[in-house]
């Protein structure tokens, strides 16, 4: 395939997408963590909240979570402080892809901490733990091992979803597509350029998501 | 029902009589019902097309012989691992590139330059390959007892695909059938970026001559909540026909056939 010297900008705006995708995992797990624990929660107005989070955002496209945080936020901080403050499009991009990975990655660790046996909680509070020590020593370890597969599929479609980011002119992978077919009037060219990027990339995460499947799972790998 | 919408933002309109913002908000109601109506013919003709592609891909990708399986499992990894809106591209800004192409006639100036063919073409390119996938999930689900039932019956391999595997795996993949469709309608949404005017383009234009996106973008939300929320309500209904033999032991036991009855209590008391 012929990139008429645009390769090194796909290459470019590569980078950008795993920059975007990676920034959203790290916050897209913390509200998920809080999701699962709100959902969890004795208290009925923070399992309200949760519940609400979720089923709103699953009922949203993506797109409009995106352009809602870009132009709305805008908006608002006018409105609120009376001065126009920009976003820059790789935040409102994290923003708006963090939010979405949270309300999936909610059910994930929900079904997965409710997984757990009542027992494994139950020993680890007869040993004096508190429930920080509780959820960091007993939970987490096991929380991980169960909800890796589910994840792992939330991932894959966090990577495709940072493509949307590109609307809002983020220069990733499927931007710089988009730019290169303008200059060199190659549209097909270039989008099945990107199209073969993404799918590498899914490839790869996929392997990866396997290597972690099979880390966490070790201890029951023994018994053979 | 559109006409109950232009009927109320008319009486909007003349009860503010120019008031902002009530006012932009009545002019603009029966636009984005306009796109409401392209977002569902977008859902249902692309829901429809995909599903009759994804039989076929299934049942290809579940053939031992590699001559068959490969290019159906080649078509779903390549729609499932790139994003919607590069597919989409592909097909709208991507086609043109073809001279060949171009010189089709009408296939050309009517179907293929249309952001709408378009659309529905990429979109059932996409969730054929969802579906198919779904399918073969489903057809290699189907319990080993029915299909050797069947086979027992002496029924041909094509008389037991029609009659008992297909359905039966039409049945399992319903729940997640559902899903797919709500993800479709979500996806739908990027039909707006090769300008078409669904609901997500008619709420782009709205904000774009009022520039009160706030308020727009919200209400494009409640109205993509609502669909959703249809979507769900349908689905749930179909399954329950569909599927209503799961549901029997709830049915109060002096309507069961007499045979059943004792079975039934017995599952109850378990």
């Amino acid at each position: 395939m012929d990139l008429h010297g645009f390769g090194h900008l796909l290459l470019a705006g590569t980078w950008i997408t795993l920059k975007l995708a990676f920034t959203s995992l790290f916050f897209g797990l913390l509200l998920g963590l809080i999701g699962a624990a709100a959902k969890l929660s004795p208290v009925r107005a923070l399992r309200w909240i949760a519940t609400t989070y979720t089923t709103l955002i699953r009922g949203v496209p993506e797109l409009l979570l995106v352009l809602i945080i870009y132009f709305g936020t805008t908006e608002l901080l006018l409105r609120l402080f009376d001065q126009y403050i920009e976003i820059s499009a790789f935040a409102a991009g994290v923003t708006a892809l963090s939010i979405a990975f949270g309300a999936y990655a909610t059910e994930v660790f929900r079904s997965a901490l409710q997984e757990i046996p009542k027992g494994q909680r139950e020993s680890a509070m007869a040993m004096g733990m508190n429930r920080w020590q509780t959820f960091t020593r007993i939970l987490m370890p096991q929380l991980w091992r169960i909800a890796i597969p589910g994840l792992g599929n939330l991932f894959l479609v966090l990577l495709k979803d940072t493509a949307l980011v590109s609307v809002i002119g983020l220069d990733d992978l499927m931007r710089q597509a988009y730019v290169a077919a303008g200059f060199t009037k190659l549209p097909f060219t270039f989008y099945l350029a990107a199209a073969f990027i993404y799918l590498l990339l899914t490839i790869i995460f996929m392997q990866v998501i396997r290597l972690l499947e099979m880390r966490a799972n070790r201890p029951w790998q023994g018994a053979r | 029902m559109s006409e109950l919408i232009i009927q109320f933002s008319q009486w909007l309109l003349t009860l503010t009589q120019g008031a902002e913002p009530w006012d932009s908000y009545a002019r603009y109601l029966p636009r984005l019902m306009d796109g409401v109506w392209v977002t569902l013919q977008l859902v249902i003709v692309s829901g429809i097309a995909g599903f009759i592609m994804a039989i076929p891909l299934a049942l290809m990708r579940i053939a031992k012989s590699p001559w068959l399986w490969v290019l159906p499992y080649c078509y779903i990894f390549f729609f499932r691992g790139t994003p919607l809106l590069v597919q989409i591209f592909l097909v709208y800004y991507g086609l043109s590139q073809f001279e060949s192409l171009r010189n089709l006639g009408w296939i050309w100036t009517d179907v293929l330059s249309q952001p709408y063919w378009c659309a529905i073409i990429a979109f059932s390119l996409n969730t054929s390959a969802y579906i198919a996938e779904l399918f073969r999930g489903a057809i290699q689900a189907v319990p080993k007892g029915e299909v050797e039932a069947a086979q027992s019956l002496g029924m041909s391999r094509r008389k037991q695909y029609q009659h008992i595997i297909l359905p039966r795996a039409f049945g399992i993949i319903l729940p997640a059938y559902g899903n797919e469709v709500i993800l479709m309608l979500k996806g739908s949404a990027l039909a707006s970026t090769i300008t078409l005017l669904d609901l997500m383009g008619a709420t782009r234009g709205a904000i774009a001559r009022t520039y009160m996106s706030l308020e727009f973008f919200l209400l494009a939300g409640a109205l993509y909540l609502m669909l959703t929320a249809i979507l769900i309500g349908f689905f749930r209904l179909l399954e329950n026909w569909y599927n209503a033999h799961q549901h029997a032991t709830r049915m109060p036991v002096n309507k069961l056939d007499a045979q059943l009855r004792d079975k039934h209590i017995e599952d109850n008391a378990r």
